[in-house]
């Protein structure tokens, strides 16, 4: 009995040993790997160690962002099955929902921890750090923010960084970036992103079950992206953002001799600082619905009647025609009839009798209804259309760029299915009616008309292109249009004249287009005339061509060119070594 | 009594010696291991040296324990078992409190809990009731020692509270019991009985356990409840066996221990640590080692020259086994975390040395067998 009960006991013993011995084939062969795979997974982490993003210089070389340092949350994966999000929405302030999502994306990865809030301020930062044994796997890592050192200053382009979309993430050049990697989202950040974001850094780092850094077993250092100079002046982007107060308008300025951009405003600016450490939901609400547009670059994206400085295309066609030559004078009486409407010039009692050059500098309106009525719409479309309206300049900034419209009498034909009217001829002529330009085409004609007919690409990089076409216009045509162009700034009776500058010899035009509305008596700034001058300086040897735009800013003379007179007098200030911006400011 | 006579040196039981003294030998390198600082860096706690000077003195108790005729034990089994009762009794009131659970009592420098010795003065004592009580009277266990062998030590261990030695207590009084040779008749009403009052005692047993525990329970019966948390023993421990694969990673190789995701890595958890890094061949082999000792003990039983004997080696033999399943079992995660050592590797002097005082009076009683007793 006894001997029987003890061999029993044998069996026992061996049988239990042969259940442990199959739950450790279970435990170390059947599922070996997993649990290999687990346990790195506790000692392994993989950081992303942002790379320094290239910085961005004006042509001056004066900088125009910094890299600084900003503080996120972080959770490793692992970590967050049954965690309290409770307590973890109210550490961190954000709602359970947010939390959840960000825990739960599908493309998070086993070894990437999740980020969770970025732009920590230093007391969240302590509060974290006391209550981290509460939540294991939580820490805190540095991440390279952006600066804008000028703030709204060229926000339209220099643009601003934003978190990497899961577009973008799907495309392969960007999938060392981590999903809220920080990625050029508009202007120059966007555009030349691919040069300036570098390669993350990346390191395989060992921790202890508390997430303390024991380690790196492997990593490679971040590698700075490159930097960039762009041909912008910020000098001259200041004195514009300055000139232009509280309106809201364009200025494109644009070397003529090689195509480089010198300045680009567009107004009302936002500031690419929200954007910098991830911008919240409700701000950028904000933006977008805000009636001033400040997200609108109006100097691509808004068109309008270039009014008077069209004329400067009218009165090329007339002189390359050869319908009226430098002489030819017409009487103004202050108006042309036309069937039972007329046709009034600005002055209301007439200019007289007016040559080519009194016309451009006093504006006269008549002279170019008539000159528009020998030439014909056509003729002037050819022209305005040669000289690049009509069409998208090609300038690369990521957004729609408008064509603006130059009627001709097939367009109307086919778009309205109406025969043209001679009326529609003179409006055209003076840049109303159905004329539409952005402010970059009008700086591109400027610049083209004042280095003799070259057009060049616009670019956004320093350095030198060649032309991509020529406007082939007798050196008579130009001479005559830049005399007259100087006669509007330097002249006594110039519509300019007020905007005569001391430290260079300025040429221009002034416009005024009538906002629809307004000869109904409606009164109100939303009614005012819309502000233009085109400009560009010294006339001899131009350097800077600009096109200016204010929007209901009354009287191109009076609004518009004392903006374009800061702007040049600031590129040549800054030119010349003088009033330069000192370097990280 | 300390007669040291050629038999007992010719007879002396050398593979009991051998297998306890190997267990500990491997002890102490995987408390080496697991206690190492990561990286190699900073001092490497003395837990090992610790261990290691108890192991002498162990070894040096063993050999005191063999040369004294277990006859002895028989004599003054009452005398020793009133003590084990009441160093339990002094526990609850003066003892010191470690990992929530009362179970120390220190005099002057040195530590010990008591348990680790009451277990062996209850197999001692227990046995010789069972040997006086004759072989036709085993039915009769009486009202009265019942509740001196089971009820009253299970009150006082429950109270500290120690869940392992009091599990062990009662599988030991049923292994015991039934070995002695109960009557299908009583071991019928024993489990009926049994039976009805689960339920009642599942409900008492349930509210006196403290919450550390009673998460214990629940973590054993879905780890994945909280990771972190409750489940998070034996979550790492499971990814720590696993993860040693076939071969292991390596002796000095191992990460979850030195990286501390492994808790109690040199006390109750070091067969993880072991398995990580020895893999399934090693594990496999410790296993065999453990099946050596449990064979060599019931051999010892079968080949004792009296009942005393028999039931004390049987009993022995039981307690290393329960230890040894309750143990493993945790950190394979098929049984509940209790907290339990490993006998002879687990870190712990007292545990050591009271498992080899154990091991002592096995070998005893094998070197003995031929001697002639007379009670």
């Amino acid at each position: 009995m006894t001997v029987k009960r003890i061999q029993l006991g044998a069996y026992i013993i061996i049988g239990v040993l042969l259940v442990l011995c199959f739950r450790l084939w279970q435990l170390q062969i059947l599922n070996g790997d997993k649990y290999k795979r687990l346990s790195e997974d506790n000692r392994l982490r993989i950081l992303k160690t942002p790379a320094p993003r290239g910085i961005i210089y004006d042509r001056n070389g004066t900088p125009l962002v910094k890299n600084i340092p900003f503080f996120s949350v972080s959770i490793t994966t692992d970590n967050f099955k049954g965690i309290d999000t409770d307590s973890l929405s109210a550490l961190l302030g954000l709602s359970k929902e947010e939390i959840d999502e960000k825990l739960h994306r599908k493309d998070n990865s086993p070894f990437v921890p999740v980020k969770l809030k970025q732009g920590l301020s230093f007391e969240e930062i302590a509060r974290i750090e006391a209550r981290r044994s509460d939540f294991p796997g939580l820490f805190v890592e540095k991440d390279v923010g952006r600066e804008y050192l000028f703030g709204k200053v060229g926000a339209h382009i220099i643009g601003y960084l934003g978190k990497i979309t899961s577009s973008q993430l799907s495309n392969p050049e960007l999938r060392h970036f981590p999903p809220d990697a920080l990625i050029g989202q508009w202007g120059v950040e966007a555009l030349f992103d691919s040069q300036l974001r570098g390669i993350p850094g990346e390191r395989i780092i060992e921790v202890d079950a508390l997430g303390r850094e024991l380690r790196m077993i492997q990593g490679s250092p971040p590698v700075k992206g490159s930097d960039i100079a762009l041909s912008i002046d910020i000098n001259i982007q200041k004195a514009v953002e300055d000139a232009f107060g509280d309106k809201a308008g364009a200025l494109v300025a644009i070397k003529p001799d090689s195509g480089e951009l010198l300045a680009l405003e567009s107004l009302p600016s936002f500031d690419p600082n929200m954007f910098s450490m991830g911008i919240a939901y409700s701000d950028w609400k904000a933006l977008m619905e805000d009636k001033k547009k400040p997200m609108l670059n109006r100097a691509v994206q808004s068109q309008y009647p270039p009014g008077s400085t069209f004329k400067i295309i009218t009165a090329i066609a007339a002189l390359e025609e050869g319908i009226i030559s430098p002489d030819t004078k017409i009487n103004c009486t202050g108006g042309v009839g036309y069937g039972k409407w007329t046709f009034g010039c600005w002055k209301k009692g007439g200019h007289g009798p007016v040559d080519f050059h009194k016309a451009i500098v006093e504006s006269c309106d008549v002279y170019f209804y008539e000159a528009g009525r020998r030439l014909g719409i056509d003729k002037i479309y050819k022209y305005a259309t040669v000289l690049g309206l009509g069409k998208e300049t090609g300038i690369n900034l990521l957004i729609k760029e408008r064509r603006g419209l130059i009627p001709n009498t097939e367009w109307k034909r086919e778009k309205l299915r109406q025969q043209w009217y001679l009326g529609e001829t003179y409006n055209a002529a003076i840049g109303q009616g159905y004329v539409t330009a952005t402010p970059i085409q009008m700086a591109r004609m400027v610049a083209t008309v004042s280095n003799g007919g070259d057009m060049y690409p616009l670019s956004l990089m320093k350095g030198d292109s060649k032309p991509m076409g020529r406007v082939n216009l007798k050196p008579e045509t130009i001479h005559m249009i830049k005399e007259a162009l100087s006669g509007v700034v330097n002249e006594p009776g110039g519509t300019a004249h007020g905007s005569m500058s001391q430290l260079t010899v300025i040429g221009g035009k002034t416009g005024t287009a009538q906002v629809v509305g307004k000869k109904k008596g409606l009164a109100g700034e939303r009614f005012m005339d819309h502000a233009w001058f085109v400009a560009f300086a010294p006339v001899d040897n131009p350097e800077i061509a600009l096109s200016v735009f204010v929007e209901h800013g009354g009287h191109g003379g009076s609004s518009a060119a004392p903006i374009a007179k800061r702007a040049i007098e600031a590129y040549m200030k800054s030119k010349n070594g003088q009033e330069a911006i000192g370097k990280g400011q | 009594m300390l007669k040291i006579d050629r038999r007992l040196i010719k007879n002396f039981d050398w593979i009991t010696f051998l297998i306890v003294m190997s267990l500990a030998v491997i002890g102490i390198m995987t408390i080496y291991s697991a206690t190492r600082p990561p990286l190699g860096v900073g001092g490497h706690p003395d837990f090992y040296l610790k261990q290691v000077l108890w192991l002498l003195i162990s070894t040096a108790v063993l050999f005191v324990v063999v040369s004294i005729d277990y006859i002895w034990l028989y004599r003054i089994s009452y005398p020793l078992y009133g003590l084990g009762l009441l160093l339990l009794l002094i526990v609850i009131f003066v003892g010191r409190t470690s990992m929530g659970a009362q179970r120390w009592l220190s005099i002057g420098p040195i530590s010990f809990q008591p348990s680790e010795f009451f277990r062996i003065f209850f197999i001692i004592v227990f046995s010789s009731y069972l040997t006086n009580m004759g072989r036709n009277s085993v039915d009769k266990i009486s009202m009265k020692s019942l509740f001196m062998f089971g009820i009253l030590p299970l009150i006082l261990l429950i109270k500290q509270p120690d869940l392992g030695t009091a599990i062990l207590l009662m599988s030991l009084f049923v292994v015991l019991s039934l070995s002695k040779g109960i009557s299908k008749k009583i071991i019928t009403v024993i489990i009926i009985i049994g039976l009805i009052s689960i339920p009642f005692l599942g409900h008492i047993f349930w509210e006196g356990l403290k919450d550390y525990q009673k998460n214990r329970l629940v973590a054993f019966i879905d780890p994945d409840i909280d990771p972190a948390g409750i489940g998070y023993h034996i979550n790492q421990s499971k990814i720590s066996v696993g993860s040693g694969g076939f071969f292991g990673k390596g002796y000095l190789r191992g990460t979850q221990g030195p990286l501390r995701f492994l808790p109690e890595k040199h006390t109750d958890f070091i067969f993880s640590v072991f398995a990580e890094e020895w893999g399934f061949m090693g594990s496999i082999t410790l296993l065999g080692i453990y099946l050596m000792l449990f064979l060599r003990g019931l051999d010892t039983a079968m080949r004792a020259k009296d009942e005393f004997g028999r039931l004390t080696a049987l009993g022995i033999t039981a307690m290393f086994f329960v230890y040894f399943c309750v143990n493993i079992g945790m950190t394979l995660g098929i049984m509940p975390v209790v907290g339990v050592p490993l006998p002879f590797v687990s870190y712990g002097g007292t545990a050591l040395l009271s498992n080899f005082i154990a091991a002592g009076i096995l070998i005893n009683i094998r070197t003995r067998r031929f001697e002639l007793f007379y009670p």
